[in-house]
């Protein structure tokens, strides 16, 4: 009853900035296309998902494959990367007094700046690209490791240290199960992270993808395909959060 | 076990100072203590007087600023298997089931054996706490006081020659708290491991221990007062309280906790004996 009432409310909600939208593409802002005008310039977008007409002209779900694809892998470097220094930094005071500035600072930079600076290092747009996301989005996970290392009960390392667990047995058999919900939390956040880069990522290396064609189409000024775009980030975004939440309570339950 | 061969478990002159913002704060100094093979010895003083920190030592958790714990004529050096301990909370894995988590125990005491063997002798020791239909159950669908037999269970699976206790039921209700003694008495008789258990319950005390070591109030805190307890054993609650020393014993304690404990911490031992109980004055 009550799932109803709140899926009715995001109904209504979304039915008003639909709306609003209708209304400022008729009067200020006239190269703002219509959702009508949207609707019928992308329908062969959404209709046929999966086609490939071209490069850089194939159906809206293929484009998403391509650049969840191309997350997934910037993503998975992300967690290679993060998880064990997470736990390195959660691990030694030393270190993470030594890199906790040097993180500090890392993590606002923006991927428009990291971007330049993989090509210089690549030479290439695709690895240019993974560089970006995964320097971006691994921020969460590291951080999240550390506090989840820092705040495993003093209990738990003391049957760890009596039972002289093995180091090995000590991280598979204590950290590691208790750090793993907030390793989830980081997991969860970079993701996000990750889906947030992409359209630069893609934009700025002229690759196929949601960001790729947004761009392209900006560049043709096709506009109602950049909202099409726009609809398709987010909607993506929301489907792989809820994916995360959804593997983070199972975790939790556990 | 061949008890007749083991030498006595030694703290010797054990003296523990922790750093902290307000200078060095030396919480027990001068701490000796001699238990015996086989022999139940109960830590009893207020709390804060530094009755963890003795046995964190004793169990390798913690290490001494002075002195240190001897045991078979060599100092210990960190944590030991032969020395298995029971915290005041549980403290089981909770990603482990209660099988798992002994089972963890006894591959550690007993890494040659097979997996199959491993597994079929921590089912025994929870048995043997009574818990056989609680083996696949996580710790926290199980009660405060189940959770405790588990530990005890785990302690017991490494089959260690001295057990050492820290308040292990202080946070259970009254009913619990005599059903687990009584437990512990039991496994206890079946093979008189060498035990020192903190507690600041003087029944508990009382009823479970060959001897009371209680210690003065912090800081600096010592040994002020060992009392041997003669009731008859095998004890059972109705038996033992009833029994007259039981009393006399009790008073003796509480006359302790009440009154000497600030005085030996300051004073030093003189002068106190009592010819008619079997007190010990070190
Ligand atoms: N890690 C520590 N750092 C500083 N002081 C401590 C630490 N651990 C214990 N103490 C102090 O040492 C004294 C004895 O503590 P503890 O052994 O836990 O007492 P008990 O177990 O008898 O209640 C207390 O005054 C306590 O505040
Ligand atoms: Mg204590």
């Amino acid at each position: 009853m009550n799932l109803l009432k709140n899926f009715a409310l995001s109904l209504v909600g979304a039915t008003l900035v639909v709306g609003l939208w209708a209304l400022v593409s008729t009067t200020i802002s006239k190269d703002l296309p219509s959702p009508i005008k949207t609707w019928t310039e992308s329908k062969v977008y959404i209709l046929q998902p999966f086609d490939k007409r071209g490069e850089m002209d194939q159906g809206i779900l293929r484009m998403a494959a391509y650049s969840l694809y191309r997350v997934a892998k910037g993503f998975l470097l992300a967690i290679l990367i993060g998880t064990p220094l997470g736990f390195l930094l959660g691990n030694s005071l030393l270190l993470s007094k030594m890199f906790d500035p040097v993180i500090q600072i890392l993590r606002p930079i923006s991927p428009l700046a990291w971007l330049p600076l993989g090509l210089i290092l690549f030479r290439q747009s695709e690895p240019a690209a993974l560089f970006t996301i995964a320097l971006c989005s691994m921020w969460p996970t590291v951080i999240n490791t550390m506090q989840g290392v820092r705040s495993i009960p003093q209990d738990y390392l003391n049957v760890a240290t009596v039972l002289r667990l093995s180091p090995w047995r000590r991280f598979t058999k204590v950290l590691l199960p208790a750090t793993l919900p907030y390793m989830f939390t980081g997991y969860r956040l970079s993701l996000g992270l990750a889906w947030l880069v992409i359209v630069a990522a893609e934009m700025l290396t002229g690759t196929p993808g949601v960001g790729g064609f947004l761009w392209q189409e900006y560049n043709s000024l096709i506009y109602s395909h950049i909202l099409l775009c726009i609809l398709t980030i987010g909607l993506v975004g929301f489907a792989l959060d809820r994916l995360m939440g959804i593997a983070e309570t199972r975790l939790r339950a556990a | 076990m061949t008890m007749t061969t083991q030498r006595p478990l030694e703290i010797t002159s054990l003296t523990k100072v922790f750093p902290t913002p307000s200078g060095p704060h030396v919480a027990v100094k001068d701490f000796r203590a001699l238990i015996q093979p086989g022999e139940f010895v109960s830590l009893l003083g207020h709390s804060g007087c530094g009755k963890s920190t003795v046995l964190a030592i004793v169990a390798g958790l913690s290490s001494a600023s002075e002195g240190g714990v001897i045991v078979d004529g060599k100092e210990i050096e960190g944590p030991g298997l032969e020395r298995a301990l029971v915290f005041q909370t549980p403290s089981l894995l909770p990603w482990m089931t209660a099988l798992d988590n002994v089972l963890l125990a006894v591959s550690q005491a007993h890494p040659a054996l097979g997996h199959r063997e491993q597994k079929a002798m921590a089912s025994k020791y929870l048995d043997m706490v009574g818990l056989t239909e609680y083996a696949n159950q996580r710790p926290t669908e199980l009660s405060q006081g189940t959770q405790q037999r588990v530990a005890i269970a785990r302690a017991f699976s490494l089959e260690p020659r001295f057990l050492l206790l820290d308040e292990p039921f202080g946070a259970l209700d009254s009913i619990t708290r005599r059903e687990l003694q009584d437990l512990l008495l039991d496994l206890w008789e079946q093979d008189r491991k060498t035990v020192l258990m903190v507690t600041h319950d003087v029944d508990e005390a009382l009823y479970l221990s060959d001897r009371i070591i209680l210690m003065t109030d912090g800081p600096e805190s010592r040994v002020g007062l060992e009392l041997e307890i003669t009731l008859p054993r095998p004890r059972s609650a109705e038996g033992s309280l009833d029994h007259p020393d039981y009393f006399r014993l009790r008073r003796e304690v509480l006359q302790f906790l009440e009154h000497h404990s600030k005085q030996f911490s300051s004073g030093g031992h003189a002068g106190h004996s009592n010819k008619k109980s079997s007190a010990v004055v070190v």
